[in-house]
């Protein structure tokens, strides 16, 4: 394995782990653009935009686009955050100038107005339908009111209003801001040849001109509260926990996610004995998750109606004694483990590594081996655990319960 | 595979949803569910932490013939594993007193599906289909599952997980001399039992409505394919790839891409031993669910037409890269391998595979076509309100 790396003068980086053994090759662009970097009158667009960049540029039609990546038999496809969208595909190494030509290509889009009003229905098909599955759109809701007026709070689909309402132009004007190259990290993994990819990217996106794109970062005020969301279509009831916890830039992150597994993974955790294998729940967990300049702990629970109120007193009691009953040697032992065993069974593919190596760069302008993580995985110790447990307290948080209830009431 | 690190295990166990007495449908994922709760010296606690320690990614899950038990792991920890999982398979402890957990498990999974309307329309497409056994949902009902003792666990237990009918399918950084004498060790002395019957009972239906106050409705279409095993099975599986597969396929094209009608839509071939199925998906605004479904019926019945040279070279070409990156996959590899034996009774390479493959052209996947052309169609629709299917589908 070997980290490369080159920028182009007007800002766009190049980062590769070369693995000269490895089948395949996985492209990507990351792109510092997502939900916080949207308004009101744009919620969604970040979204949006991801879809309308497989339309068509003045070269490709849409067809062209897919039907291209197909030819190579590329898996590929694109996501889209509250920090950054991703778009990327894995080919046979010999595909390697294609796509990356093509990736490069579709990332300098045409914006057809036609196209864009065909597609704003394919959107608000996707916003009906998660709304007609679990959690019924409480994940949005209960990060909003979590994280306030902090960007954090945006939703990343935006609403039927929101989307039906957008104009073009004001999507064509978020492109041209945040699509800039100092925006845009272009990532590598697997059987690269880092030479050629250079020159794809130079000949393609050299001409990119840049233009200052900051991205205003603040300070988290996290909030605490309890909600409960009446929804008469729920069979089950659905639980949702925001509450503080490290941010990218902290070390404590690694402590964070052993404390995580230890106390929530979805299975051989304290909350899977406790409630997945009595059967009082159907689904229970505790993770970490970091943004650039906030980090959370989020609780998921779904269980029968009739069982909810107990368990969301459980839970509660769960979290709340991390304090009383810190984290044993044992129980890290068994959650480093398993923690690492993710760490390498994921990164067998290049796929799989194209995430973390344009993640970790986009992020933190950072590269990290496998290596590394897993030594920095093994280096935690119960006392770290227990200081990061007494820092964030899982207990404040803010929680919303939705289902067939119209009351639930608030642990204590 | 030893450019990898990791090894993977699929184990097929013959105690799938057909095998179940009708009045207790639910048993094998019932029984499942507790054969992991503790076996051989290990209770409940004790296998999940010891699986936990070997660092081992494990899933499982309830098919119409079988129940697939799935490892993947670093390597070096492969016999310890296959130690662990012989005592699931031959010595679990099915606790008494973890019975009624266990149950609630099994409610809490068939309550989630209600809340699931995308899964929920494929469980009763499937169930329309084929005729009883093979279209039984792997949940189960809720009746059922309340009816369910002890003894009957025991009991089917005693007839289901067995060695006749067993797979065993490894693939990763593995030896085979040594493999073979650790899992000989482990289950060579398994004694046989003779293997049930299976009763056909048909249960066609054209179309069935299901009210449900949602804003989609999403729409089920299945009709008759080839199984796995048939000659013609690259045929009927290249037919449904120029449906669907990469974007570039028909019902992503003409059903989303030019029309905006829908975020989901596919179409997937299945297959059963002696039988396969294609089935559809469409999920859309009940507005515009009679468009969706008219559209996409419509694109089903073109397929009749034939396929083009195009649209075949590009599905080619994503097998092929296919192929090659589940040799990136332990996981992947070992599924593939045990599916294989239990429908061909051997293991395709990939360069048989890719052969296969090549062979394959517009003019024999279209000669297929038009001696098995797509029709009688079984539509289930889920939804506020009911679509108006057009006669003579059935």
């Amino acid at each position: 394995m070997e980290f490369l790396k080159h920028v182009l003068p007007n800002g766009l980086e190049i980062v590769a782990e070369r693995n000269p053994k490895a089948y395949s090759t996985a492209l990507g662009f990351f792109v510092r653009a997502g939900a916080r970097d949207e308004t009101d009158e744009l919620a969604g667009v970040s979204h949006f935009l991801e879809h309308m960049m497989f339309k068509g540029t003045p070269t490709r039609t849409a067809d062209d686009v897919n039907r291209e990546f197909d030819e190579m038999g590329a898996a590929y496809n694109a996501f889209t955050s509250e920090e950054h969208t991703v778009y990327y595909a894995a080919v046979l190494p010999e595909y390697q100038v294609h796509a990356s030509e093509l990736l490069a290509d579709i990332l300098r889009p045409s914006l057809r107005l036609e196209d864009f009003e065909m597609e704003k229905q394919v959107i608000l098909e996707e916003i009906r339908m998660y709304e007609d599955q679990p959690p019924f759109g409480a994940d949005e809701k209960c990060r909003a009111l979590y994280f306030g007026e902090h960007p954090l709070a945006r939703s990343v689909l935006g609403t039927v209003e929101s989307i039906s309402a957008l104009p073009v132009d004001a999507m064509r004007d978020y492109f041209d801001r945040r699509y800039s190259p100092q925006n845009l990290v272009l990532a590598a993994a697997g059987c690269v040849d880092f030479d050629r990819l250079v020159a794809t990217a130079q000949s393609m996106c050299g001409h990119w001109s840049p233009n200052a794109a900051p991205r205003k970062s603040v300070p988290a005020i996290p909030a605490k509260g309890f909600h409960v969301e009446p929804k008469a279509l729920a069979t089950q009831q659905y639980v949702i926990g925001f509450s503080p916890g490290p941010g990218c830039l902290d070390d404590d992150r690694f402590a964070a996610k052993l404390l995580a597994t230890v106390i929530g993974d979805d299975t051989g955790s304290r909350v899977y004995w406790d409630l997945i294998d009595t059967g009082m729940a159907e689904q229970a967990s505790l993770g970490h998750y970091e943004y650039d300049d906030a980090g959370v702990f989020m609780t998921y629970l779904s269980c029968a109606p009739e069982f909810a109120a107990e368990n969301l007193q459980h839970l509660h009691d769960l979290l709340a004694n991390v304090g009383q009953d810190p984290v044993s040697e044992e129980e890290l032992a068994q959650a480093k483990n398993k923690v690492s065993s993710r760490v390498v069974l994921g990164s067998e593919r290049p796929q799989g590594r194209l995430f973390v190596v344009g993640g970790d760069w986009v992020q933190r302008g950072e590269y990290r081996s496998v290596r590394a993580d897993l030594d920095a995985v093994s280096a935690v110790t119960v006392e770290q655990v227990a200081a990061v447990a007494a820092k964030y307290p899982l207990t404040d948080a803010t929680v919303m319960t939705i289902g067939s209830l119209a009351e639930v009431s608030r642990p204590s | 595979m030893d450019w990898l690190e990791s090894a993977a295990f699929t184990i097929l166990v013959p105690a799938g949803s057909i095998h179940e007495p009708p009045s207790r449908c639910g048993l094998s994922g019932f029984t499942c569910e507790m054969v992991l709760r503790g076996a051989g010296e290990r209770d409940s606690r004790q296998f999940i932490n010891d699986l936990d320690c070997l660092g081992v990614e494990r899933n499982e899950a309830v098919g119409e013939a079988h129940t697939r038990f799935g490892s993947a792991m670093l390597a070096d920890n492969l016999p310890e594993t296959l130690g662990i999982f012989r005592d699931v398979l031959r010595h679990p402890r099915l606790p008494t007193e973890q019975l009624e957990a266990g149950r609630q498990v099994m409610i809490q999974e068939l309550r989630a599906v209600e809340d699931e309307p995308a899964q929920k329309v494929m469980l009763h497409l499937r169930e329309r289909h084929y005729p009883d056994p093979w279209g039984r949902p792997s949940q189960g009902n809720f009746q059922a599952i309340e009816a369910v003792s002890l003894d009957d666990i025991r009991a089917y237990f005693q007839s289901a997980y067995q060695p006749q009918g067993t797979i065993l399918g490894v693939a990763g950084q593995v030896d085979w001399e040594p493999l073979k004498e650790t899992v000989g060790e482990l289950l060579g002395d398994w004694a046989p039992r003779p293997c049930p019957d299976i009763v056909e009972t048909p249960r066609a239906s054209a179309y069935t409505h299901l009210d449900y106050d949602s804003n989609q409705t999403h729409i089920g279409i299945a009709y008759r394919s080839v199984p796995y095993r048939s000659d013609d099975y690259f045929l009927a599986w290249g037919a449904v790839g120029v449906l669907s597969g990469g974007m570039s396929a028909r019902l992503f094209t003409e059903v989303r891409e030019r029309r905006g009608l829908c975020y989901s839509v596919y179409a997937t071939h299945h297959t059963l031993r002696d039988r396969g199925s294609v089935f559809c998906y469409a999920g859309t605004s009940a507005e515009r669910a009679q468009e969706t479904l008219d559209v996409t019926l419509g694109e089903l019945r073109r397929l009749a037409a034939g396929v083009e040279e195009q649209e075949l070279d590009r599905l080619k070409a994503r097998i092929k890269s296919a192929l090659i990156m589940q040799q990136e996959s332990s996981s992947s590899r070992s599924a593939a391998i045990a599916r294989d034996w239990f429908h061909l009774g051997r293991v395709r390479s990939l360069d048989e595979i890719n052969q296969l493959i090549d062979e394959l052209t517009a003019e024999r996947i279209n000669a297929y076509l038009r001696q098995n052309p797509p029709g009688e169609f079984t539509v289930v629709t889920l939804g506020p309100q009911e679509l108006e299917v057009p006669l003579g589908v059935s």
